[in-house]
Protein backbone atom coordinates (compact mmCIF):
# COMPACT_ATOMS: atom_id res chain seq x y z
CA UNK A 1 0.00 0.00 0.00
CA UNK A 2 2.38 3.13 -1.06
CA UNK A 3 0.91 6.01 0.89
CA UNK A 4 2.19 8.45 -2.23
CA UNK A 5 0.15 7.10 -4.89
CA UNK A 6 -2.93 6.94 -2.80
CA UNK A 7 -2.53 10.56 -1.93
CA UNK A 8 -1.54 11.77 -5.33
CA UNK A 9 -4.94 10.28 -6.54
CA UNK A 10 -6.23 12.19 -3.62
CA UNK A 11 -4.93 15.41 -2.71
CA UNK A 12 -5.30 16.55 0.57
CA UNK A 13 -8.82 18.49 0.39
CA UNK A 14 -8.26 22.28 0.06
CA UNK A 15 -9.32 23.54 3.46
CA UNK A 16 -9.64 27.31 2.55
CA UNK A 17 -12.89 25.42 0.40
CA UNK A 18 -14.40 22.98 2.80
CA UNK A 19 -12.85 23.95 6.24
CA UNK A 20 -13.87 21.26 9.06
CA UNK A 21 -17.28 22.76 11.16
CA UNK A 22 -16.93 24.39 14.49
CA UNK A 23 -18.09 21.48 16.16
CA UNK A 24 -15.72 19.36 13.95
CA UNK A 25 -12.80 21.51 15.68
CA UNK A 26 -14.21 21.34 19.66
CA UNK A 27 -14.49 17.26 19.38
CA UNK A 28 -11.07 16.69 17.14
CA UNK A 29 -9.02 18.74 19.92
CA UNK A 30 -11.04 18.09 23.15
CA UNK A 31 -9.97 13.76 22.08
CA UNK A 32 -6.35 15.24 22.10
CA UNK A 33 -6.51 16.82 25.08
CA UNK A 34 -8.17 14.25 26.81
CA UNK A 35 -5.70 12.00 25.51
CA UNK A 36 -2.70 14.22 26.79
CA UNK A 37 -1.54 12.89 30.09
CA UNK A 38 1.28 15.18 30.59
CA UNK A 39 1.43 16.95 28.05
CA UNK A 40 -0.38 17.98 24.81
CA UNK A 41 1.78 18.39 22.37
CA UNK A 42 2.57 14.93 20.87
CA UNK A 43 -1.46 14.16 20.65
CA UNK A 44 -2.12 17.55 19.01
CA UNK A 45 0.58 16.66 16.14
CA UNK A 46 -0.80 13.03 15.46
CA UNK A 47 -4.38 14.40 15.49
CA UNK A 48 -3.90 17.37 13.43
CA UNK A 49 -1.14 16.08 10.92
CA UNK A 50 -1.08 12.03 10.45
CA UNK A 51 -5.32 11.33 11.73
CA UNK A 52 -7.25 14.73 10.14
CA UNK A 53 -3.73 16.20 7.67
CA UNK A 54 -4.69 19.35 8.72
CA UNK A 55 -1.45 20.34 7.80
CA UNK A 56 1.70 18.97 6.66
CA UNK A 57 4.46 18.13 8.93
CA UNK A 58 6.80 21.11 7.83
CA UNK A 59 3.45 23.33 8.80
CA UNK A 60 2.92 22.04 11.95
CA UNK A 61 6.40 22.34 13.21
CA UNK A 62 6.23 25.78 11.92
CA UNK A 63 3.23 26.97 13.78
CA UNK A 64 4.40 25.24 16.88
CA UNK A 65 8.46 27.10 16.88
CA UNK A 66 6.23 30.24 16.41
CA UNK A 67 4.34 29.40 19.51
CA UNK A 68 7.33 28.09 20.97
CA UNK A 69 9.06 31.80 20.80
CA UNK A 70 5.61 33.34 22.23
CA UNK A 71 5.46 33.42 25.56
CA UNK A 72 2.37 31.40 27.36
CA UNK A 73 1.04 28.04 27.07
CA UNK A 74 2.59 26.67 23.72
CA UNK A 75 0.33 24.60 23.41
CA UNK A 76 -3.23 26.79 23.83
CA UNK A 77 -1.44 29.12 21.60
CA UNK A 78 -0.91 26.54 18.76
CA UNK A 79 -4.62 25.69 19.22
CA UNK A 80 -5.76 29.18 19.16
CA UNK A 81 -3.85 29.93 15.78
CA UNK A 82 -4.51 26.55 14.03
CA UNK A 83 -8.07 27.02 14.75
CA UNK A 84 -8.20 30.64 13.76
CA UNK A 85 -6.19 29.52 10.13
CA UNK A 86 -9.09 27.23 9.49
CA UNK A 87 -12.18 29.03 10.75
CA UNK A 88 -10.74 33.08 12.16
CA UNK A 89 -12.02 33.34 15.46
CA UNK A 90 -15.01 31.52 15.76
CA UNK A 91 -12.72 28.94 14.65
CA UNK A 92 -9.82 29.74 17.19
CA UNK A 93 -12.42 29.56 20.07
CA UNK A 94 -13.80 26.50 18.76
CA UNK A 95 -10.28 24.39 18.99
CA UNK A 96 -8.98 26.64 22.51
CA UNK A 97 -12.44 25.62 24.12
CA UNK A 98 -12.22 21.43 23.32
CA UNK A 99 -8.61 21.93 24.44
CA UNK A 100 -9.33 23.42 27.64
CA UNK A 101 -12.98 22.94 28.26
CA UNK A 102 -13.33 19.54 28.69
CA UNK A 103 -10.21 19.01 30.93
CA UNK A 104 -10.50 21.98 33.06
CA UNK A 105 -14.16 20.37 34.42
CA UNK A 106 -12.11 17.29 35.17
CA UNK A 107 -9.32 19.88 36.97
CA UNK A 108 -12.44 21.73 38.86
CA UNK A 109 -14.06 18.02 39.80
CA UNK A 110 -10.54 17.07 41.10
CA UNK A 111 -10.30 20.62 43.32
CA UNK A 112 -13.82 19.63 44.85
CA UNK A 113 -12.93 16.65 45.63
CA UNK A 114 -9.35 17.42 46.96
CA UNK A 115 -11.27 19.81 49.36
CA UNK A 116 -13.39 17.42 50.86
CA UNK A 117 -10.67 14.72 51.10
CA UNK A 118 -7.51 16.31 51.05
CA UNK A 119 -7.18 15.94 54.55
CA UNK A 120 -7.73 12.05 54.47
CA UNK A 121 -4.26 10.67 55.43
CA UNK A 122 -3.53 8.18 52.61
CA UNK A 123 -4.66 10.55 50.20
CA UNK A 124 -1.96 13.14 51.60
CA UNK A 125 0.26 10.45 51.53
CA UNK A 126 -0.29 9.19 47.53
CA UNK A 127 -0.70 12.58 46.72
CA UNK A 128 3.23 13.19 47.83
CA UNK A 129 4.34 10.39 46.21
CA UNK A 130 2.56 11.33 43.04
CA UNK A 131 4.86 14.75 43.35
CA UNK A 132 8.14 13.25 43.83
CA UNK A 133 7.52 10.94 40.63
CA UNK A 134 6.20 14.37 38.79
CA UNK A 135 9.31 16.42 39.89
CA UNK A 136 11.29 13.73 38.31
CA UNK A 137 9.75 13.72 35.32
CA UNK A 138 10.01 18.02 35.20
CA UNK A 139 14.03 17.20 36.18
CA UNK A 140 14.43 14.54 33.49
CA UNK A 141 12.98 17.62 31.01
CA UNK A 142 15.45 19.71 31.93
CA UNK A 143 18.51 17.48 31.60
CA UNK A 144 17.56 16.51 28.05
CA UNK A 145 17.00 20.88 27.12
CA UNK A 146 20.48 21.05 28.65
CA UNK A 147 22.63 18.18 27.46
CA UNK A 148 22.64 19.94 23.43
CA UNK A 149 23.86 23.11 25.49
CA UNK A 150 26.86 20.81 27.04
CA UNK A 151 28.19 19.46 24.15
CA UNK A 152 28.18 22.16 22.11
CA UNK A 153 30.23 23.81 24.90
CA UNK A 154 27.63 27.12 25.38
CA UNK A 155 29.54 28.18 28.19
CA UNK A 156 27.41 31.53 28.54
CA UNK A 157 24.16 30.23 27.73
CA UNK A 158 24.94 27.72 31.35
CA UNK A 159 25.87 31.15 32.96
CA UNK A 160 22.39 32.71 31.94
CA UNK A 161 20.61 29.54 32.24
CA UNK A 162 22.19 29.35 36.34
CA UNK A 163 21.65 32.72 36.66
CA UNK A 164 18.00 32.26 36.00
CA UNK A 165 17.83 29.19 37.81
CA UNK A 166 19.66 31.28 41.12
CA UNK A 167 17.38 34.53 40.62
CA UNK A 168 14.47 32.68 40.43
CA UNK A 169 14.42 29.06 42.64
CA UNK A 170 17.17 30.54 45.49
CA UNK A 171 16.79 34.11 45.92
CA UNK A 172 13.20 33.92 44.75
CA UNK A 173 12.76 37.26 42.49
CA UNK A 174 9.54 38.22 40.81
CA UNK A 175 9.56 36.94 37.36
CA UNK A 176 8.79 39.92 35.33
CA UNK A 177 12.16 41.97 36.97
CA UNK A 178 14.49 38.61 36.09
CA UNK A 179 12.92 38.25 32.56
CA UNK A 180 13.14 42.34 31.56
CA UNK A 181 16.80 41.81 32.58
CA UNK A 182 17.69 38.11 30.86
CA UNK A 183 15.86 38.60 28.43
CA UNK A 184 17.59 41.51 26.02
CA UNK A 185 20.87 40.17 27.85
CA UNK A 186 20.53 36.58 25.94
CA UNK A 187 19.39 38.33 22.90
CA UNK A 188 22.54 40.26 22.79
CA UNK A 189 24.81 37.64 23.35
CA UNK A 190 23.13 35.06 21.21
CA UNK A 191 23.32 37.81 18.69
CA UNK A 192 26.65 38.68 19.03
CA UNK A 193 28.18 35.40 18.89
CA UNK A 194 25.77 34.55 16.15
CA UNK A 195 27.82 36.78 14.10
CA UNK A 196 31.03 36.27 15.21
CA UNK A 197 30.12 32.58 14.10
CA UNK A 198 28.58 33.78 10.21
CA UNK B 1 -7.60 34.17 51.77
CA UNK B 2 -5.53 37.52 51.73
CA UNK B 3 -6.28 40.95 52.82
CA UNK B 4 -7.51 41.65 49.23
CA UNK B 5 -11.29 42.59 48.87
CA UNK B 6 -11.34 40.81 45.45
CA UNK B 7 -9.65 37.66 45.17
CA UNK B 8 -11.35 37.28 41.35
CA UNK B 9 -9.64 40.12 40.42
CA UNK B 10 -6.24 39.41 42.08
CA UNK B 11 -6.59 35.91 40.12
CA UNK B 12 -7.31 37.63 36.97
CA UNK B 13 -4.80 39.96 36.93
CA UNK B 14 -2.06 37.84 38.60
CA UNK B 15 -2.00 35.55 35.85
CA UNK B 16 -3.02 37.72 33.05
CA UNK B 17 0.61 39.22 33.83
CA UNK B 18 2.20 35.84 34.65
CA UNK B 19 1.41 34.57 31.30
CA UNK B 20 2.75 37.37 29.49
CA UNK B 21 6.29 36.00 31.26
CA UNK B 22 5.84 32.37 30.50
CA UNK B 23 8.80 31.62 28.61
CA UNK B 24 9.31 28.63 27.44
CA UNK B 25 5.54 27.73 28.52
CA UNK B 26 3.61 26.67 31.37
CA UNK B 27 6.17 24.16 33.80
CA UNK B 28 8.14 27.91 33.28
CA UNK B 29 6.03 29.77 35.39
CA UNK B 30 5.62 27.35 38.38
CA UNK B 31 7.92 28.99 40.21
CA UNK B 32 6.16 32.60 40.20
CA UNK B 33 3.27 30.93 40.69
CA UNK B 34 4.51 29.44 43.62
CA UNK B 35 5.69 32.60 44.82
CA UNK B 36 2.32 34.49 44.11
CA UNK B 37 0.36 31.78 45.87
CA UNK B 38 2.22 30.70 48.64
CA UNK B 39 4.41 33.47 49.65
CA UNK B 40 3.12 36.98 48.83
CA UNK B 41 -0.94 35.89 48.70
CA UNK B 42 -1.28 33.28 51.22
CA UNK B 43 -3.88 31.36 48.97
CA UNK B 44 -2.12 27.77 49.61
CA UNK B 45 0.66 26.33 51.93
CA UNK B 46 3.95 24.90 50.63
CA UNK B 47 1.85 21.29 51.30
CA UNK B 48 -1.03 22.29 48.72
CA UNK B 49 0.90 23.63 46.17
CA UNK B 50 2.95 20.59 45.48
CA UNK B 51 -0.64 18.37 45.71
CA UNK B 52 -2.13 20.74 42.88
CA UNK B 53 0.95 20.36 41.05
CA UNK B 54 0.71 16.53 41.62
CA UNK B 55 -3.25 16.40 40.95
CA UNK B 56 -2.62 18.74 37.46
CA UNK B 57 0.04 15.81 36.48
CA UNK B 58 -2.34 13.04 37.15
CA UNK B 59 -4.88 14.69 35.16
CA UNK B 60 -5.13 15.37 31.25
CA UNK B 61 -5.15 18.23 29.18
CA UNK B 62 -2.10 21.30 29.01
CA UNK B 63 -0.18 21.56 31.66
CA UNK B 64 -1.10 24.68 32.36
CA UNK B 65 -4.08 23.86 34.02
CA UNK B 66 -2.78 23.57 37.06
CA UNK B 67 -3.97 27.28 37.25
CA UNK B 68 -7.47 26.10 37.47
CA UNK B 69 -6.91 24.13 40.12
CA UNK B 70 -5.29 27.48 42.13
CA UNK B 71 -7.99 29.49 40.93
CA UNK B 72 -10.68 26.64 42.26
CA UNK B 73 -9.09 26.82 45.39
CA UNK B 74 -8.82 30.36 45.86
CA UNK B 75 -12.52 31.55 44.45
CA UNK B 76 -14.63 28.10 43.76
CA UNK B 77 -16.08 27.89 40.28
CA UNK B 78 -15.59 31.38 38.92
CA UNK B 79 -11.89 31.64 40.80
CA UNK B 80 -11.27 28.49 37.88
CA UNK B 81 -12.52 29.85 34.93
CA UNK B 82 -11.09 33.14 35.74
CA UNK B 83 -7.75 31.93 36.38
CA UNK B 84 -7.92 29.67 33.20
CA UNK B 85 -8.95 32.61 31.03
CA UNK B 86 -6.39 35.24 32.43
CA UNK B 87 -3.38 32.10 32.00
CA UNK B 88 -4.66 31.83 28.29
CA UNK B 89 -6.13 34.18 26.07
CA UNK B 90 -3.46 36.96 26.46
CA UNK B 91 -0.75 34.97 24.97
CA UNK B 92 -3.19 33.35 23.15
CA UNK B 93 -4.31 36.74 21.28
CA UNK B 94 -1.05 37.73 20.60
CA UNK B 95 0.46 34.67 19.07
CA UNK B 96 -2.52 35.29 16.68
CA UNK B 97 -1.54 38.70 15.37
CA UNK B 98 2.05 37.71 15.37
CA UNK B 99 1.19 34.83 13.33
CA UNK B 100 -0.46 37.21 10.82
CA UNK B 101 2.62 39.18 10.73
CA UNK B 102 5.39 36.74 10.10
CA UNK B 103 4.17 34.29 7.30
CA UNK B 104 6.39 32.10 6.06
CA UNK B 105 7.18 34.25 3.17
CA UNK B 106 9.35 36.69 6.04
CA UNK B 107 12.91 35.69 5.81
CA UNK B 108 13.78 37.42 8.77
CA UNK B 109 16.16 35.98 10.91
CA UNK B 110 14.86 37.82 14.77
CA UNK B 111 12.60 34.59 15.83
CA UNK B 112 15.00 31.74 15.27
CA UNK B 113 17.50 34.42 17.77
CA UNK B 114 15.09 35.47 20.10
CA UNK B 115 14.10 31.97 19.95
CA UNK B 116 17.45 30.34 20.87
CA UNK B 117 17.88 32.91 23.45
CA UNK B 118 14.93 32.20 25.61
CA UNK B 119 16.11 28.30 25.34
CA UNK B 120 18.56 28.83 28.80
CA UNK B 121 16.12 30.80 29.94
CA UNK B 122 13.30 28.31 29.80
CA UNK B 123 15.79 25.52 31.19
CA UNK B 124 16.98 27.62 34.05
CA UNK B 125 13.04 28.48 35.23
CA UNK B 126 11.91 24.54 34.94
CA UNK B 127 15.21 23.83 36.62
CA UNK B 128 13.84 26.07 39.49
CA UNK B 129 10.15 24.63 39.11
CA UNK B 130 11.84 21.41 39.87
CA UNK B 131 14.02 23.05 43.00
CA UNK B 132 11.19 24.49 44.43
CA UNK B 133 8.61 21.83 44.40
CA UNK B 134 11.64 19.01 45.92
CA UNK B 135 12.04 21.52 48.49
CA UNK B 136 8.79 20.60 50.07
CA UNK B 137 8.23 17.22 48.39
CA UNK B 138 11.65 15.08 48.63
CA UNK B 139 11.94 15.69 52.66
CA UNK B 140 13.31 12.09 53.16
CA UNK B 141 16.04 9.66 51.26
CA UNK B 142 12.90 7.05 49.95
CA UNK B 143 11.64 10.29 48.37
CA UNK B 144 14.45 11.85 46.69
CA UNK B 145 15.77 8.37 45.33
CA UNK B 146 11.77 8.44 44.09
CA UNK B 147 12.66 11.37 42.64
CA UNK B 148 15.73 10.45 40.96
CA UNK B 149 14.58 7.35 39.69
CA UNK B 150 11.70 8.63 37.72
CA UNK B 151 14.49 11.27 36.23
CA UNK B 152 16.58 8.59 35.41
CA UNK B 153 13.73 6.32 34.13
CA UNK B 154 11.92 9.23 31.55
CA UNK B 155 15.73 10.05 30.13
CA UNK B 156 16.63 6.67 29.61
CA UNK B 157 12.99 4.84 28.30
CA UNK B 158 9.87 5.73 26.28
CA UNK B 159 7.67 4.57 29.37
CA UNK B 160 4.57 6.87 29.61
CA UNK B 161 5.09 9.46 32.24
CA UNK B 162 1.37 7.87 33.65
CA UNK B 163 3.46 4.54 35.43
CA UNK B 164 5.83 6.26 37.43
CA UNK B 165 3.20 8.75 38.57
CA UNK B 166 1.15 6.19 39.41
CA UNK B 167 4.09 4.14 40.89
CA UNK B 168 5.10 7.29 42.97
CA UNK B 169 1.02 7.00 44.05
CA UNK B 170 1.67 3.42 45.67
CA UNK B 171 5.10 4.23 47.07
CA UNK B 172 3.69 7.12 49.22
CA UNK B 173 0.22 5.10 49.96
CA UNK B 174 2.40 2.06 51.32
CA UNK B 175 3.62 5.33 53.41
CA UNK B 176 6.98 5.59 51.99
CA UNK B 177 7.18 8.68 51.24
CA UNK B 178 6.80 10.06 54.67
Amino acid sequence: MPPDSSSAAAPAPDLSQSPPGLLTLFVAFAKMSLAGFGGVLVWARRGIVDQHKWMTADEFNETFALCHFLPGPNIVNLTFVFGSRLRGLPGAIAAFSGLVGPPALIMVVMGMLYHRYGEIDALRRILSGVACAAIGLMLAVVFRMMTPLFKRREVIALLIMAAVFIAIGILRLPLPAVLLAAIPISIAITYATRKEAA
Amino acid sequence: MNSDSNPVFALALTFATMSLFAVGGANSAIPEMHRVAVDVNHWLTDKQFTDVYAIAQLSPGPNVLIVTLIGYSVAGLLGALVATLAMCVPTALLALTVSRFLTRSSQSRWPAIIQKALVPLSIGLMGASGFILARTSDQTVVAVLLTIGAAVLASVTKLNPLWMLIAGGCLGFAGLIG
